[in-house]
């Protein structure tokens, strides 16, 4: 049957929809909620606990009950709130919280046991045996709890994000946010006005009553250039400084959204103003078995008529205490309803032809799947009297979530029957309209608890009642906080906004403690629950971060590079070549190739930082823990930089290029730390220093050309001598190549191999590389990447990441000698503090035949596995393709001891114990020769 | 009176009329042997450690609020014991033993749950690092497994395998690890204190030590003066504010913490995943909540509330591993005061007041850490030396340099 | 939070890096007689009033300005903002 008895405000185009897998038909305009309860489908959904049958309560975003999902697979979303969603043709929607369906749904067994299930039971119990919490007990409430389910697909939608400015926002389209809206424009204030339906006016459009000033207002402001109008918005949270975020949903009211529109966009507004008008919503009264499909609360049974053109009953009943009441009365009658009245006070103006219980109230309520009727008490008795729906008018909550955001507390006002804003708003922000109580006050006073048996719902969802409200305070959970939290009052889906002001109502009402003493009700953000993907807006998938590419990844891409994530970049791993079907056997030739002959590498990803000025040496002399002072233009020096706690921050190098100009080069890492690390320095350590930085990471093209040929390699390039005499080891020089193009080389070598760095402005990067593999072909040139790096780097003893781990000191790496002590520098206090300077941790080296894993901790033969027995760890490891053997690098304590000891290398997470003997950390020329030649 | 199923069906059947209240309401005494300042986790921890393990009884909690009303009641819930450092790890695991047995100890179900914390890797230097990590973990009898990529799908399909920014490499995966229902934890420390007589007195706010001839003697609350031999602050949060009565300046800095949870879902998410690439982790309420977070908010704060930057870059990682969340919705958000310190790790110690002891300086791991803090905190006080897991968690050790780092990032607390 | 920069007008927090306290900007002298003393309190004690606090911010993604920040911690009240270079250490 159909309940629609007019066109209501929306008109008459029809939409066909799904329910549960059952065909309807509703009108465009319509809610997902009106349309069902216009094909007289009053039961909607299941209470979390209990599963008992739930029709919807509410009009609007508060609904606490009727939640369902919306599609399916890639697009399914649970727990939308019926009331809020719009109908569309094709919307296929289905019950949740239920098994095998929603009329027949086992679990409502739990209703039958709900004596004891009362708040907190699962506290008490569920202790023994042991084991039976994990593999018993708890899955079966998991499997009872939660709502709605995730298709456990990824969301085919797209989010956007923007920013938006303006002078004064409005929050809420109601008739007191247009006025409000208007005010400003006409003072020529940029205006937001934001409001979450789709259809500004607010309650105004619910009630019987002509909207002509709604619309006059409305079309006047859509008339201004300095007012954007903003439905479907909703603002979600108020946060420090004026910054308001606000969610659009686009499209999900729409049958075929475009492919590219975003689903939502989450807003960031900026508005020194704000205007809070987002109005307020009734609340329950808490009687017996208020919570069967068809009680609702009287707004909603009189928006539903009025908006929708629905009448939800035959024989509509309405319970209030105060005038409101008689809105919905006089509304429902009109539309032809037998109406019955009941009211808590005892006189007031009547409605003609309308059966009015004064005095009265409703006590209890039948009817399983759908109100059949109610009980009423009246001057001590009890009568019951059939009626299929009931409105009920508590009294209003103005919305005051967003005057909480900054810790606002709400607070009581008698006039209003309801919690208002307090004092402490949100710096900027008023409060208008039925929000702040405008409309509200009159001469009553709210009802709370009227139920016999306290089996009365105060947070519906929660299926948290009266009783339970009682037992946990009797269980001394005194605080309206301890409430909360014990019987999981107002944490459902709806924030509280049904249960919060209700529930501290009815424990005012049974401790005989005034509101005002009991506590008040808080709110964070969201307004309304925000969709995660809305709030992580495009950055997912490979957009979750930005890609930085090297200059040469054309190049290496072309080669059939294997490319590996370093914070955001991407760089070569290795180069493999035809035939070579392990990683190892690229990374062998790479690493040999550099040995032997000359290899080629990326290495711009490495921060680069321009220092010029006047005091230029000074300033790294500070920065650095060793002298920079004398170091002679055209030369570079490797440079070790601490924190101010003494520890190893980074290591890199600083070229002097001219008496006032340095490059710095720091680790990939560290880039960006290191340029701020260096701003602090001088901005506030050393404001009188003369000298200026700037990051030049991304503008130079950076190749490490490293080998025994590599001079041979490089000077049929560039445009300067560099034999060992003229150009020998640590010299640098601004130069060009051959066909002019400006570069930097440095002689510097991470391998320890006859190397140098080569520079070029970035954008030659990739025709360098190229050229320098052309140029090289006969030489025997060999790109390599970044695993035959770490292998170079390793058989070299070098440090790097897994070594600077931010525990580690110069003293650790065996470069405490490189802390100048004659001097002043960032962390050289506080690396001689007693257990930094005197530990005996040192970097080793360590070789087996076996392989040896990196994290694997080193025990002395015959001793047990236990913490105790660990010398030290394995930082990094790998295969030397020059030695023929597995090495590593790693730390021990009493280094000097253990040095040609053999020691175990385990690693009890793979079961792996490896013997390894303890050898210098520098396996390849630890004289350095081959740097000099 | 004892919880028990029994209990609870007869109660039912008397129409719940027998259950008394949790815990006392008691009129302050004078004075105390051992007063805790905090009524929180730890606070109600030590003074259930100093009754039942150390057999002292007169003990009072002072709490400013209400009981558990601090961050144990705003957390994430995670248990885990995967330290590396020999400063921590022993520590940490004693907390995940008394865990283990805690409900059947209170009397009380916290819902412990090990449904394993599962901490995910992206690149070589990370899987070397929890390597190293998992390994100590094992040395110092702690549970730890290394799971590969192939590991991790089977545990978790739905991540984002393929299309990921930072492909999954491999996590490091401590089954025992796992939530507990962390107001439970607060309840069921209180009630079991309460029944060895410890007296909590709520609503009463420390305002000020009282010091004579150099020695404590006792508090100014906002309910008189309360004489003490010895005083414990475990306030977490407000350490420095309140030590600052007495001049005392902690290596501590005061952070906020957002947390987050969702609308209810069915079972999706068993155990803990953190992001290894992303400031992102999660777990799954026994309600079907999703309980999620990220970074704190990086600046110096006492206002328990964050801002829009961290919502959505915690949503971001959220969508970066787990795509299909999109259309899961953020339900509630919540922030807490934490004592970040200069290294990341606690303090269990006396200071340099006589009778004047201190817990603090958690950062956001004070939660998991519960049962340990109190047992040692239970020690100091009771012994006057400090728990030999605890060892290491001196005020003094910046001085010797003896930092307890997991993270390396030196005296930088917002980074910890 | 918006930041109102001395050069740039007001900024989103969210484009800066967050150090700490301002005391920071007094690192003591490395050569005094306490100096291990003093680099330990500059290193590790901080102040951490709930109230104001001047706290150091770095523009980085932006003029890559330090800049003192007097901000309430219970409020996050910004109430004023100057360049690090220009303040008296």
């Amino acid at each position: 049957m159909s309940r629609r008895v007019s066109p209501g405000r929306i008109g008459k185009k029809p939409v066909n929809f799904s329910f549960d897998g059952r065909s309807f038909q509703g009108y465009a305009g319509d809610t997902l909620a009106s349309a069902l309860l216009a094909n007289d489908q009053m039961l909607l959904g299941r209470s979390f606990k209990y599963h008992r049958p739930r029709g919807l309560i509410t009009l609007g975003s508060e609904e606490p009950n009727a939640l369902v999902t919306i599609g399916s697979g890639a697009r399914q979303t649970p727990n939308t709130r019926a009331t809020t969603q719009e109908l569309y043709e094709g919307l296929s929607a289905s019950s949740q919280n239920r098994y095998p369906s929603l009329k027949f749904d086992l679990l409502s067994v739990n209703d039958r046991l709900s004596r004891f299930l009362t708040a907190g039971f699962y506290y008490k119990t569920f202790m023994w045996p042991r084991s039976f919490w994990e593999s018993v007990y708890e899955p079966l409430i998991r499997r009872a709890a939660g709502l709605g389910k995730l298709s456990e697909v990824e969301d085919a939608d797209q989010y956007d994000k923007g920013f938006l400015h303006c002078d004064c926002l409005v929050i809420g389209g109601g008739i007191a946010g247009l006025e409000a809206a208007l005010e400003a424009a006409h003072q020529g204030k940029a205006v937001i006005l934001c409001d979450e339906n789709p259809r500004l006016g607010g309650m105004e459009l619910f009630d019987s009553a002509p909207i002509d000033s709604v619309e006059g207002l409305i079309k006047e402001l859509q008339s201004l250039s300095n007012v954007r109008l903003m439905s479907r918005t909703t603002v979600q949270g108020a946060f420090d400084h004026g910054v308001y975020s606000a969610l659009t949903q686009n499209t999900d009211h729409l049958a075929q959204p475009h492919k590219a529109a975003p689903r939502q966009t989450l807003w960031r507004i900026y508005s020194s103003e704000a205007v809070l008008a987002s109005g307020a919503h009734e609340r329950m009264i808490a009687f017996d078995n208020n919570d069967r499909p068809g009680v609702m609360l009287s707004s909603a049974l009189r928006g539903y008529l009025n908006y929708f053109g629905v009448l939800a009953g035959d024989t509509c009943a309405v319970f209030g205490c105060h005038d409101d009441a008689r809105k919905t009365v006089v509304d429902l009658h009109a539309a032809g309803a037998k109406v019955i009245w009941i009211d808590t006070r005892s006189a007031h103006e009547p409605v003609d032809g309308v059966q009015c219980f004064t005095d009265a109230r409703v006590v209890d309520t039948r009817g399983r799947h759908r109100l059949k009727g109610i009980e009423i008490e009246q001057g001590g008795e009890r009568f019951w009297l059939p009626c299929d729906a009931l409105g009920v008018a508590g009294g209003w909550n103005p919305r005051v979530q967003l005057t909480c955001h900054q810790g606002g507390r709400p607070r009581w006002s008698n006039d209003v029957g309801g919690f208002i804003s307090g004092t402490d708003l949100p710096p900027g922000m008023r409060v208008v309209g039925a929000a702040a109580g405008e409309y509200l006050r009159g001469n009553w006073s709210p009802v709370w608890d009227v139920s016999k048996r306290g089996s009365a719902f105060v947070d519906p969802q929660n299926d948290v009642t009266v009783k339970d409200i009682k037992l946990a305070h009797q269980e001394g959970f005194i605080s309206v906080e301890h409430l909360k939290r014990y019987t999981t009052l107002g944490m459902a889906t709806d924030q509280g906004k049904n249960a919060n002001t209700l529930g501290i109502g009815v424990l005012s009402q049974h401790t005989g403690n005034a509101i005002e003493s009991v506590g008040t009700t808080l709110f964070r953000p969201p307004y309304t629950p925000v969709a995660i993907g809305a709030l992580a807006g495009r950055a997912r998938g490979k957009a979750f971060k930005p890609t930085r590419l090297t200059p040469s990844h054309e190049f290496a891409t072309r080669q059939g590079a294997s490319f590996v994530t370093v914070g955001n970049w991407l760089r070569a791993a290795y180069f493999p070549q035809a035939g070579e079907t392990h990683w190892r056997e690229s990374v062998d030739r790479e690493a040999l190739a550099v040995r032997n002959a000359v290899g080629v590498c990326d290495v711009t990803t490495l921060g680069k930082i321009d220092v010029q000025g006047r005091d230029a040496a000074q300033f790294l002399n500070l920065v650095y823990a060793n002298g920079f002072l004398k170091l002679p233009v055209g030369k570079t020096r490797y440079g070790l930089m601490l924190r101010e706690d003494g520890i190893v921050f980074d290591d890199g190098t600083a070229a002097r290029l001219s008496e006032n100009h340095f490059v710095v080069t720091t680790t990939t890492a560290n880039a960006v730390p290191v340029y701020r690390h260096m701003e602090f320095v001088h901005q506030c350590l050393a404001p009188n220093l003369d000298v200026h930085l700037i990051s030049t990471t991304e503008s130079w093209a950076q190749f490490a050309v490293a080998g025994p040929r590599s001079r041979e390699l490089l000077q049929r390039i560039v445009d300067l001598e560099i034999s060992n005499e003229a150009f020998g080891f640590m010299a640098c020089a601004e130069t060009r190549l051959l066909d002019g193009t400006p570069a930097r080389l440095f002689r510097i070598s991470f391998s320890g191999e006859l190397a140098y760095e080569l520079a070029v402005p970035a954008r030659f990067g990739n025709s360098l590389m190229q050229t320098l593999l052309e140029v090289g072909a006969d030489l025997g040139a060999t790109p390599y990447g970044t695993e035959a790096l770490g292998v170079l780097r390793i058989e070299k003893g070098h440090a790097a990441g897994n070594e600077l781990d931010g525990r580690t000191t110069a003293v650790n790496l065996g470069l405490g000698q490189m802390v100048a002590q004659t001097k002043d520098s960032i962390g050289r206090v506080l690396a001689n503090r007693d257990l930094l300077a005197n530990s005996t941790l040192r970097l080793v080296g360590f070789r087996s035949d076996q392989q040896i894993l990196t994290g694997s901790w080193l025990i002395p033969p015959g001793r047990s596995s236990e913490q105790d027995n660990t010398l030290g760890w394995v930082s990094s490891a790998c295969y030397s393709p020059n030695l023929g053997c597995y090495i590593a690098i790693g730390f021990i304590s009493d280094a000097d001891q253990y040095l040609g000891a053999q020691l175990r290398a385990v690693s009890l997470l793979d079961k792996v114990d490896v013997g390894v003997s303890v050898v210098s950390p520098h396996f390849i020329d630890p004289e350095g020769e081959r740097l000099r030649v | 009176m004892d919880y028990s199923i029994f209990r609870v069906v007869k109660e039912a059947l008397r129409n719940h009329k027998g259950w008394g209240p949790a815990w006392r309401n008691p009129q302050p005494k004078p004075s105390y042997d051992i007063l805790i300042v905090g009524g929180g986790g730890h606070g109600l921890a030590t003074a259930f450690y100093l009754a039942s393990r150390y057999g002292l009884r007169n003990i009072g909690v002072l709490e400013k609020g209400w009981l558990g009303g601090g961050n144990v009641g705003r957390n994430t819930t995670i248990v885990r014991s995967n330290y590396m450092l020999p400063g921590n790890e022993p520590f940490y695991e004693l907390s995940m033993k008394l865990w283990e047995g805690l409900e059947q100890e209170l009397n009380y179900n916290a819902m412990v749950s090990q449904r394993g914390v599962l901490n995910l890797c992206h690149s070589d230097a990370q899987r070397d690092a929890f390597r190293r990590r998992g390994n100590a973990m094992l040395l110092q009898g702690a549970d730890a497994e290394l799971l590969n990529a192939d590991g991790v799908r089977e545990l978790y399909p739905y991540l984002n395998f393929d299309d990921a920014r930072f492909p999954i490499l491999g996590g490091l995966l401590q089954r025992r690890g796992g939530t507990v229902r962390h107001d439970a934890v607060a309840w069921g420390y209180a009630r079991a204190a309460d029944r060895l007589g410890v007296d909590l007195i709520q609503n009463c706010e420390v305002l000020d030590f009282r010091i004579e001839n150099g020695v404590v003697s006792g508090v100014e609350t906002s309910r008189g003066f309360i004489g003490a031999t010895k005083v414990g602050v475990a306030v977490a949060g407000s350490s420095s504010r309140l030590m600052s009565k007495v001049g005392i300046d902690l290596p501590i800095e005061s952070h906020v913490l957002q947390a987050f949870v969702s609308e209810g879902l069915k079972p999706l998410i068993p155990g803990v995943i953190t992001f290894g690439a992303g400031h992102f982790y999660i777990s799954q309420s026994d309600k079907g909540g999703l309980v999620f977070g990220g970074d704190i908010d990086g600046y110096n704060s006492y206002a328990s509330r964050g801002n829009l930057p961290v919502v959505e870059d915690v949503c971001e990682g959220a969508m970066g591993l787990m795509p299909m969340l999109g259309r899961a919705r953020l339900l509630r958000s919540w922030g807490g005061i934490m004592d970040m310190s200069m290294d990341g790790s606690p303090f269990i110690d006396r200071t340099a007041i006589p009778g004047l002891f201190f817990n603090g300086g958690w950062c956001y791991g004070g939660f998991k850490a519960t049962p340990a803090s109190g047992l040692c905190f239970a020690h100091l006080l009771a012994t006057g030396s400090s728990h030999e897991v605890a060892a290491q968690m001196r005020l003094d050790r910046f001085v010797r340099g003896a930092m307890i780092d997991e993270k390396g990032q030196g005296a930088q607390p917002n980074l910890h | 939070m918006l930041i109102n920069h001395p050069l740039l007008g007001l900024r989103d927090a969210q484009e800066f890096v967050y150090k700490g306290d301002a005391s920071l900007l007094q690192r003591p002298q490395y050569d005094s007689d306490n100096a291990l003393d003093a680099f330990t309190n500059y290193a590790y004690l901080r102040s951490n009033p709930a109230g104001l606090h001047q706290e150091l911010w770095y523009h980085e993604q932006g003029d890559r300005s330090w800049l003192v920040v007097t901000r309430n911690t219970l409020t996050h009240e910004i109430v004023n903002v100057e360049l690090a270079s220009e303040v008296d250490a």
